[in-house]
């Protein structure tokens, strides 16, 4: 078995990460995870990226073994939504104590996988490991291995502590838990020649449900979707998909890699945001079944519902145009759903003034400029100021980011939409950038903007003053 | 009187408590022009900051000295000292308040020798104020946390002083006080001629103002003034057993005498208080107050049809709880299921049978012939399972505005809290059915059994 660091050392070395190969060997060491600044740092560590990426799984127990904070402080937070199960949204902790720390925790842990099976008898524990635990020593793996001969349950450990690097790396560890204990351990009833995995997607507001009606019209069954909305068992066995879409920019690239390695299942890298990135992915999804073997009047019937859904979606899109015409989108977001949301929005009439690139590998840049032109504004890490200024100066109409910055916008009364993980809207597919552009328009022409802005009565006529009353 | 208890389970399940750093946080976050930043990986601070923007839609300005795994090993120091200087290049604050977490308490990196060498380093942060407070995730509470800050915030700033401030209260508000109770309590305090000046004070950071510029530090709360002056005053009042320890800290320091208040929530707890400022500041309580008790034993009055009899089941931190179980108790409610996140000497003078330091699975359990959950926005899960009517109080408040707006102190926050019970209960109310009395007869009263019939000939209770 790898130790943590190998495995770290693993997946930065990915070969399917274009980012990875144009560097050279002693860069490529380093990994991707970019040494924070103490004092001036944002965003979450290699355990939120972990518990992202699997807690989506819905009847699965998702234990942290660690202190309070890892679990007390942000369970429950995310929206990614279920058809079943609500057991991934239960937070199970080990929550250990002083003693335990001394003493160490294995035990701790032991003792509540039984009390879990016994209580909740969830087809497989995942089991997160966090810095504390891994400090002293806690050996997650060896107590898994005890737990999974003692109950006959697969008890999963999921070794990313929060001090090994950022979210992403954290994504990328979790791929590596599923490869090495979950895919491949079951068989499905029955397989189809048209069957795929969607790798990446989250379901964040139900954002599977708008893409699974095309697909179900298409006759494609998503096999198993990694990792939203999906059950332990189709998860297991994803491996017979005969084709996979890797969705959210390279967070999971690893487990689209291996797949495409060890079974065979090629992929392609795809977005459900925007019209055309849709269409694409339909397209390609399509294009791979066949290449497998399937029968290729897929290929016409994709196009037909192509065509039939951008008619569909431009018409509606076509209502808002005249309203969002010429307005300027300040986009902040992380990873690929840059690009993919700039020629959305783009397509709807609307410039993008700037958007964040922090996240996003030179081949996302390329496609940034390639959308925007060679002067786009590309901000690798906006601090904060600059948006508020950006705002306040009204060199943008509206920014679009995640919940974390939308203060600054509304603190200069500028209208904000959430494009990130607590939104309560779904964007993807056709019926999603409508729904999106439809969430702008509303955003942009409230009317709450005009009365905000406007100053109280005494402000702008002179103050009744003493003499004034006087005279 | 109630038995403490502390559950025995190897797993916590949905979890009740939060842990310590992040209660230093939002006390932190309750000095002006401050950093609040944990000594610890960067997902210590993302998941306090997420939850803070979330309960209070608020900019939050939070910030970590981001370990890993190597400098965990090596020690923190250089962290620590990058981290004050970049956000002192950045922001220059006033204050940087800092807070171990579990990572760098199992480390065991000694923050205050870090510190003096820090300062010995570089005199040009001599006039920025760094407090410190040592609080591991794997010890007690969110509220433990806050109260540990309060407390170093005094040992770090507060002086005796000779040039007293006659009108000038310091008051030690606990976490489980809102921005609007503070500025609640301000305005009480006030009405007396008194100036009140709360250490650490959320109203003025977290009360949702629109700020005339982009900072990226707290705006407002108790400025390092107010703070360097405490000795000051004439009299300190606390509220909550959490600020004990500061208020005991601040009379060492200064001489300035203390005053507990346990609660502030209920007729006869705010009466105490209102006649301590009235001895205190010599004066008369003011007309305002004495109609708004008047309105308070009316709504009092008019509720009280509705809350008797029922059964509360609350989770809630030690202060809360006592705040809130108190009151429902003096309604005529039973707190039928009690369940907290840390020990607190109030706990066993609550008016239960039980007080478990637990989960929400812990209430859960205990809450089925309920009548009304409290507890904070992650008992939503719970109360649609058993189909509870679910009252959210407490920190975090993340599936409902205006949590910090939220009154429950002074005569007038405690009618409002009367008017939410009652009309809870209101709404809850079932309609009679001919079948409702119907099953009840048969199961409350028990059926007579005749086929069985008394073979004890007469020696029986039922006989006789």
């Amino acid at each position: 078995m790898a130790t943590l660091s190998e495995k770290v050392q693993d997946v930065f070395n990915e070969p399917g990460c274009d980012k990875n190969q144009a560097k050279g060997e002693k860069e490529r060491k380093k990994g991707c995870t970019k040494q924070l600044t103490p004092g001036a740092a944002a965003g979450g560590c290699a355990f939120d990226g972990a518990k992202i990426a699997l807690q989506p799984i819905t009847d699965v127990a998702h234990l942290v073994h660690g202190p309070i904070a890892c679990e007390g402080n942000g369970w429950d937070n995310r929206g990614a939504k279920s058809s079943g199960s609500q057991l991934y949204r239960t937070g199970f902790t080990t929550d250990i104590n002083e003693l335990d720390v001394i003493y160490g925790g294995e035990k701790r842990l032991f003792k509540s996988v039984r009390e879990i099976i016994d209580k909740y008898d969830p087809p497989a524990v995942f089991v997160y490991q966090t810095c504390v635990t891994a400090l002293i020593g806690d050996d997650i793996e060896a107590v898994c291995k005890a737990a999974t001969a003692k109950f006959g349950k697969p008890i999963i450990p999921v070794n990313a502590p929060g001090f090994v690097g950022a979210k992403n790396l954290g994504n990328k560890l979790a791929g590596e838990a599923l490869l090495e204990y979950v895919i491949g351990t079951e068989e499905p009833e029955f397989t189809t020649p048209y069957d795929i995995n969607i790798i990446g997607e989250y379901n964040l507001a139900g954002e599977l449900w708008q893409i699974k009606p095309l697909l179900d019209e298409l006759g494609i069954r998503v096999l198993s979707c990694i990792s939203g909305d999906a059950k332990y068992k189709e998860v297991a066995y994803s491996h017979r998909a005969r084709a996979a879409m890797m969705v959210c920019s390279k967070a999971m690239i690893n487990v689209a890699r291996k797949m495409e390695e060890r079974y065979g299942i090629p992929f392609f890298e795809g977005s459900f945001y925007g019209i055309s990135d849709t269409s694409e992915s339909l397209r390609q999804i399509a294009n791979l079944l066949v290449a497998r073997g399937a029968p290729s009047d897929i290929i016409m019937r994709t196009e037909k519902l192509i065509f039939r859904e951008e008619i569909r979606a431009w018409k509606q899109i076509n209502h808002y145009r005249p309203k969002l015409q010429g307005k300027k989108v300040l986009l902040i977001t992380g990873g690929v759903k840059s690009w993919s949301v700039v020629s959305a929005l783009q397509e709807s009439g609307m410039e993008i003034v700037g958007t964040s690139v922090k996240k996003s590998t030179d081949e996302d840049k390329e496609k940034i400029k390639d959308l925007m032109g060679e002067d786009a504004h590309m901000f690798d890490d906006m601090r904060p100021r600059d948006m508020y200024a950006m705002l306040k100066e009204s060199r943008a109409d509206i920014m679009l980011s995640g919940g974390r910055s939308q203060f600054v916008a509304l603190k200069v009364k500028m209208p904000w939409l959430d494009i990130n993980q607590e939104r309560h809207h779904a964007y993807a597919g056709y019926v999603g950038m409508v729904e999106l552009v439809k969430q702008i328009e509303q955003a942009l022409y409230h009317p709450v903007w005009e009365q905000v802005r406007r100053p109280a009565p005494w402000e702008t006529v002179p103050a009744i003053t003493a003499e004034a009353k006087a005279a | 009187m109630a038995t403490v208890n502390t559950n025995h389970k190897a797993c916590t399940v949905n979890p009740l408590k939060m842990s310590q750093p992040i209660g230093a946080a939002l006390a932190f976050m309750g000095l002006n022009n401050c950093m609040p930043t944990l000594h610890g990986s960067q997902g210590c601070t993302s998941f306090g900051l997420v939850l803070f923007v979330r309960h209070f839609r608020e900019m939050i300005p939070m910030q970590t000295t981001a370990m890993n795994e190597v400098t965990t090993i090596l020690g923190g120091m250089e962290n620590i000292e990058q981290a004050i200087m970049n956000i002192w290049q950045r922001a220059k604050p006033d204050v940087i308040g800092l807070a171990s977490t579990g990572l760098t308490e199992t480390k065991g990196d000694d923050v205050d020798a870090y510190l003096k060498l820090i300062r010995a380093r570089h005199s040009e942060i001599a006039d920025m104020a760094i407090v410190y407070a040592s609080t591991p995730d794997y010890v007690g509470a969110f509220q433990d946390g806050w109260s540990k800050a309060v407390t170093c915030i005094v040992q770090e700033t507060a002086v005796p002083c000779s040039v007293k401030q006659v009108n000038r209260v310091n008051v030690l508000p606990g976490s489980h006080l809102t921005p609007g109770d503070i500025d609640e309590i301000r305005e009480i305090i006030e009405a007396f001629g008194l100036d009140a000046v709360f250490i650490p004070d959320i109203s003025g950071s977290l009360d949702g103002h629109i700020p005339e510029d982009f900072t990226p530090t707290t705006l407002g709360g108790t400025t390092l003034e107010q703070l360097r002056t405490m000795g000051a005053a004439r009299a300190t009042i606390a509220i909550g057993e959490q600020m004990h320890a500061a208020a005991i800290e601040l009379e060492m320091k200064t001489g300035v005498p203390y005053t507990m208040f346990d609660r502030l929530t209920g007729l006869e707890a705010n009466d105490r208080f209102l006649q301590h400022l009235s001895v205190l500041s010599g004066k008369p309580v003011p007309m305002k107050y004495r109609r708004q008790r008047s309105q308070l034993q009316d709504a009092m009055l008019d509720a009280h049809f509705f809350t008797g009899g029922k059964k509360v089941a609350i989770g809630a931190e030690p202060d809360l709880l006592w705040s809130l179980g108190n009151f429902l108790v003096e309604m005529g409610c039973e707190l039928g299921a009690v369940v907290t996140t840390t020990h607190s000497p109030v706990l066993e003078k609550l008016p239960a049978e039980e007080v478990l330091i637990g989960d929400l699975e812990d209430l859960e359990m205990r809450a089925k012939e309920c009548d009304l959950l409290i507890t904070h926005s992650h008992g939503r899960q719970m109360a649609e399972r058993l189909k509870l009517p679910f009252l959210r109080y407490g920190f975090p408040t993340f599936d409902r505005l205006g949590a910090a707006h939220k009154v429950t102190v002074g005569y007038q926050g405690t009618k409002e809290l009367v008017f939410e019970l009652g009309n809870t209960f209101l709404a809850d109310e079932h309609d009679a059915t001919p079948e409702t009395w119907r099953d009840r007869i048969r199961t409350d009263f028990g059926e007579v059994d005749t086929a069985s019939a008394c073979t004890s000939n007469g020696s029986c209770a039922s006989c006789n």
